[in-house]
This record gives C-alpha cells, structure tokens and sequence, in this order.
C-alpha cells in the first residue's frame, strides 16, 4: 500500500500502458475500420500521458510541446483515415477491414 | 495540498474513469456504445493532463479529440452504417493472438515500471500553469515544427475533403 498513496510516475505510466494495451488490442482484433481507429487514437492519448508525465518529473517543456503536435497530428490522421474508410464504404459497402483484400491474388 | 487525500481520491477516481472507459470502447460490440465511451475516455486523459499541470494540453484535448475527432468518429460510423440497421455490431478476429499481445505488453510493461529501481525525478519539477512558457516555447524555439505542422495539418484537411467529398454523376471514377 505504501507506493499507492503519493502519486508519482509510476502511476501516469501504468494508465498510459493500460491505454496502450487497450488500444493495441483494439487495432488487432475489430474488424469495424472506425474501432480500429478509435484503438489508434487510444494508442495516441497513451503516448501523451507518458510525454507529459515525463516532462513533469523532469521539468523541461519538451514533452508538453511534443504532446501538443500530436494532438495536431492526431487531428489530421483521424480526418484522413474517415476519408479513407468513407471510400472504402462506399466501394465495398462495409467498413470490415478483413474483407477488402482486392489487392490480394 | 500536493499529497493530500482529497487530491489521490480525485486522481484513482480520474483514473479509474479513464481506464474502464477505454476497456469499455474496446470490449462493446457497438459502434455507437464505443464512440460515447471514448467521450469518457478523452475526459477522464484530459484530467490527467491536468494533474499533470498541463492545463493548456487539457483544454486543447478536449477542444480537438471531443470536439472534433471524436464528431468525426460518429459522423464515421452514421455514415457508413445506417443507424437503424442492426449492423452495428463490429466482429472480432484473432482474438488470441490479440490477448496475448494485450497481457503481454501490459504485464511486461508493468513488471518493468515496478520492479526497476525507482524513478528520480528533477529538483525543478513543472508547477502551475504552464500557458505563458507554451506560448514562449511555441513562438521561441519550437517555431519552425510549428510552421510545419500548421501547413501539413491544412493540407491533410485540404486532402480529406477532397477524398471524402460526393461524386458527380459525370465522373465517378475515384
């Protein structure tokens, strides 16, 4: 009990590897495009709690900026990725992304 | 106040939201179920961001992740599924494998963090509102990502809206 009480580093990392284990989960086992999206956006929030969990402990900006442009990042991918998938729904007419294997022999 | 009780409750109670949300986004059958769940999801991070005083981080998190990506995820989901169709439901494959990675990672990981020697943190360690040095830092040193990003982020909008946009009757090739 006694390393439960003064939240330190290690309780910032152990949600963010949650929200990793989550997302990575996610991404691997839906076959809807848009979870697999929402997993990569899980992905990216765990990425930005141990960048701002760092930069707190270690007292430099770089995290917080550093999570600030994936915010942006995040934005621009989500934007792309529904574009994509609004394609491919209206190509196949379904979003399943283990039944678009045209590329495929 | 730093490690008062009041302030560990509020941090367990943000990060008890925050995780069973996202368990809940990833282990629900529907779509829509999952969209409003990552709604708590982004909330409970945006919390945490401010614990970790980042505040501008938290309220830029909600301002994009809760007000656009995640309208853009719904609008996904309406869009390419009628909502009234029972098709809402999202199937799973490679389900072992995927657990596998899931307790692997999660328990590698946090056998890491736990029996590793405790972190060090700095002397000088970030305190308050951290607004002002954002600004410093976006206009001082960081000017030139932030350029780039600024430009990347206006041509992906540029790029998602032509891909996205209605076909005309006369040229409906992609």
């Amino acid at each position: 009990m006694e390393h439960l009480v003064p939240i330190g580093l290690n309780h910032y990392l152990t949600i963010s590897a949650f929200l990793l284990g989550f997302g990575l989960f996610a991404v691997m086992t839906r076959k809807n495009a848009i979870v697999v999206l929402m997993g990569v956006e899980l992905i990216l929030n765990a990425a930005n709690i141990n960048f701002l969990a760092f930069s707190k402990y270690n007292g430099g900006m770089g995290g917080v900026m550093f999570s600030l442009f994936v915010i942006v990042i995040a934005a621009a991918e989500a934007a792309i990725a529904l574009a994509i998938v609004i394609n491919i729904f209206k190509i196949f007419k379904s979003v399943d992304v283990s039944s678009i294997d045209t590329l495929k022999e | 106040m730093m490690n008062s009780l009041t302030y560990t409750v509020i941090f367990y109670l943000f990060a008890a939201v925050t995780v069973f949300s996202a368990a809940f986004v990833v282990f629900s059958r529907n779509v829509i179920y999952s969209a409003f769940s990552l709604l708590f999801t982004f909330f409970g991070v945006a919390a945490l961001y401010v614990f970790l005083s980042a505040d501008f981080i938290a309220v830029t998190q909600v301002v994009v992740y809760v007000g656009g990506i995640l309208v853009l995820l719904l609008f996904g989901v309406m869009f390419t599924k009628g909502i009234m169709n029972t098709e809402l439901k999202s199937d799973v494959l490679h389900i072992i494998p995927g657990t596998l990675i899931l307790a692997g990672m999660l328990g590698a990981l946090l056998y890491t963090f736990y029996t590793t020697h405790t972190w060090k943190p700095s002397e000088t360690q970030l305190h308050g509102s951290l607004v002002e040095r954002i600004g410093f830092e976006t206009v001082s040193h960081y000017v030139l990502p932030f350029e780039m990003v600024s430009i990347l982020l206006l041509a992906a909008l540029i790029g998602a809206a032509f891909l996205a946009r209605f076909d005309k009757p006369d040229n409906n090739n992609l």
